[in-house]
């Protein structure tokens, strides 16, 4: 199995570590409710180094981002800033969403999944190759992430100056983004191992609680965040995904990569939702949600920490109503559909 | 181990059970609860109605996972620890003493017999 360079402090710290797509990762140092609060209501600190980081090179990066993603890097034309994106095949289909960062000197950095490192490795390679743009895989990068309403507290030392969400901060080869995965104040910090073995013993030595993957896992549910493989993947598009939002077609003479494909699949009839329910148990991804004229399946499910029920995401008809059902060990569940940001529907 | 432990009989699936004068008290093991994680939910079984020897009474629910927890004796539920609806978290604290699941009043007794001793449950756990 894969590890990261901090495997070894996970297992001192009491890591439970698991195979999480053939990395040995902590699921959680001892109970993913409490993490799960803790970065809720004070800070905690992730180790998510085996995402992927490809740093460009080469002239043409920006015009290689435009025709790569449908979100459209010219939005941050020479800010320090981040910008999702979905990055999809010809056909529409979602390969893999991503963060793009900009860190000066026209050099852009890419942030992708950990299961998709490889295969994102020769789709990236192929398509900058007809823009002269380098592809530099870093491998063996450290990626932290601080999060939680208490961040800013630990983080402030090593940035310059305060950065509003999604900027970027880089310095001595030390990016600090104020990105994220749990719909908290944070920031994520991408550098090379040696410094990251800093950042994180810093951060231990300071109680910041470590964070393993089953709190990052409700967090990101509870903050309407797609996880990439669960929620959608190739057979799906942004507009069946709830991120259709990502498509920038304000540029008319723009050209990206399934741009055809979507104007034919933009009146999709599925939409990606947020259910909860009040009742007991947990419907997990794979269970069908029936509605008035129509059924749909649940994506991810979870028991929500911070709302203390049900909660989760489905695949439904766009006109599916606002009450649906499910059958969970034999017994009929009423749902509520709502958005998928529980932080905003259920606050 | 504790010597809490050493005196229970185990099932292959998890559950302990204790013999306190002809009944018998219910529940799932350390390792089980560690396995699970956080538990959110319990659905425990009817006090009065009668079950076999394996059938799955409970059910216990965690962040993770949803999992049945089975009876290792054939009986009537006598008694089911009330204190799990609210607090289903005492199961992972309290995984022997407090976070007992059902009480059972066995038919026939010997079917304990037919349980692994905590020895052999430790060797098949640490597998």
């Amino acid at each position: 199995m894969k590890a990261t360079y901090l495997n070894s402090k996970h297992k001192d710290l009491g890591g439970f570590m698991v195979d999480f797509s053939g990395w040995e990762m902590p699921l959680h140092y001892g109970s993913q409710l409490n993490e799960h609060n803790e970065v809720r209501t004070n800070v905690g600190i992730f180790d998510v180094s085996h995402m992927a980081v490809f740093d460009l090179d080469g002239e043409k990066q920006q015009d290689f981002l435009r025709f790569l993603l449908p979100n459209d890097i010219k939005k941050i034309n020479g800010q320090n800033k981040a910008l999702y994106s979905p990055m999809l095949n010809y056909e529409g289909g979602i390969l893999d969403d991503l963060i793009v960062y900009y860190l000066g000197n026209k050099s852009f950095r890419i942030v992708s999944n950990c299961a998709t490192r490889e295969k994102n490795l020769s789709w990236l390679s192929k398509i900058a190759e007809p823009f002269n743009v380098g592809i530099d895989f870093k491998s063996d990068y450290s990626i932290l992430a601080l999060q939680g309403p208490n961040s800013h507290k630990f983080i402030k030392s090593y940035i310059e100056k305060d950065i509003s969400k999604f900027s970027v901060c880089n310095t001595d080869d030390v990016m600090i983004a104020s990105t994220g995965y749990t719909g908290e104040l944070g920031y994520e910090i991408i550098c090379d191992q040696e410094k990251g073995i800093k950042f994180w013993n810093n951060f231990i030595s300071n109680d910041v609680q470590p964070i393993g993957l089953a709190a990052r896992d409700t967090l990101r549910l509870e903050a309407g965040l797609n996880l990439y493989g669960t929620d959608m993947d190739q057979t799906n598009t942004p507009y069946d995904s709830n991120i259709g939002w990502t498509i920038d077609l304000n540029d008319i003479d723009r050209d990206f990569i399934g741009k055809n494909a979507l104007k034919e699949k933009k009146d999709s009839k599925k939409i990606l939702k947020g259910f909860y329910t009040e009742e007991r148990g947990v419907l997990r991804g794979g269970a069908e949600v029936i509605f008035e004229g129509g059924s749909g399946v649940v994506t991810s499910g979870t028991w929500s920490p911070t709302f203390k029920k049900n909660i989760g995401f489905c695949r439904v008809d766009k006109n599916c109503g606002e009450i649906g059902s499910a059958v969970l060990r034999d017994k009929k569940i009423t749902l509520k559909f709502s958005n998928t940001n529980f932080l905003e529907s259920l606050k | 181990m504790s010597d809490n432990e050493k005196n229970l009989k185990f099932l292959d699936s998890h559950e302990w059970a204790r013999d306190d004068d002809g009944v018998v008290t219910v529940g799932i093991s350390n390792h089980a609860q560690e396995l699970l994680g956080d538990i959110v939910y319990v659905e425990l079984p009817q006090i009065g109605s009668n079950v076999s020897q394996k059938d799955g009474v409970a059910i216990v629910e965690s962040v993770k996972a949803a999992s049945d927890v089975y009876s290792p004796l054939t009986g009537e539920i006598v008694e089911i620890n009330e204190k799990l609806s609210d607090s289903p978290e005492i199961i992972n604290s309290s995984p022997y003493k407090d976070g007992w699941f059902f009480k059972v009043k066995p038919q026939n007794i010997n079917e304990l017999d037919e349980m692994l001793d905590s020895d052999a449950y430790k060797k098949l756990s640490e597998e």
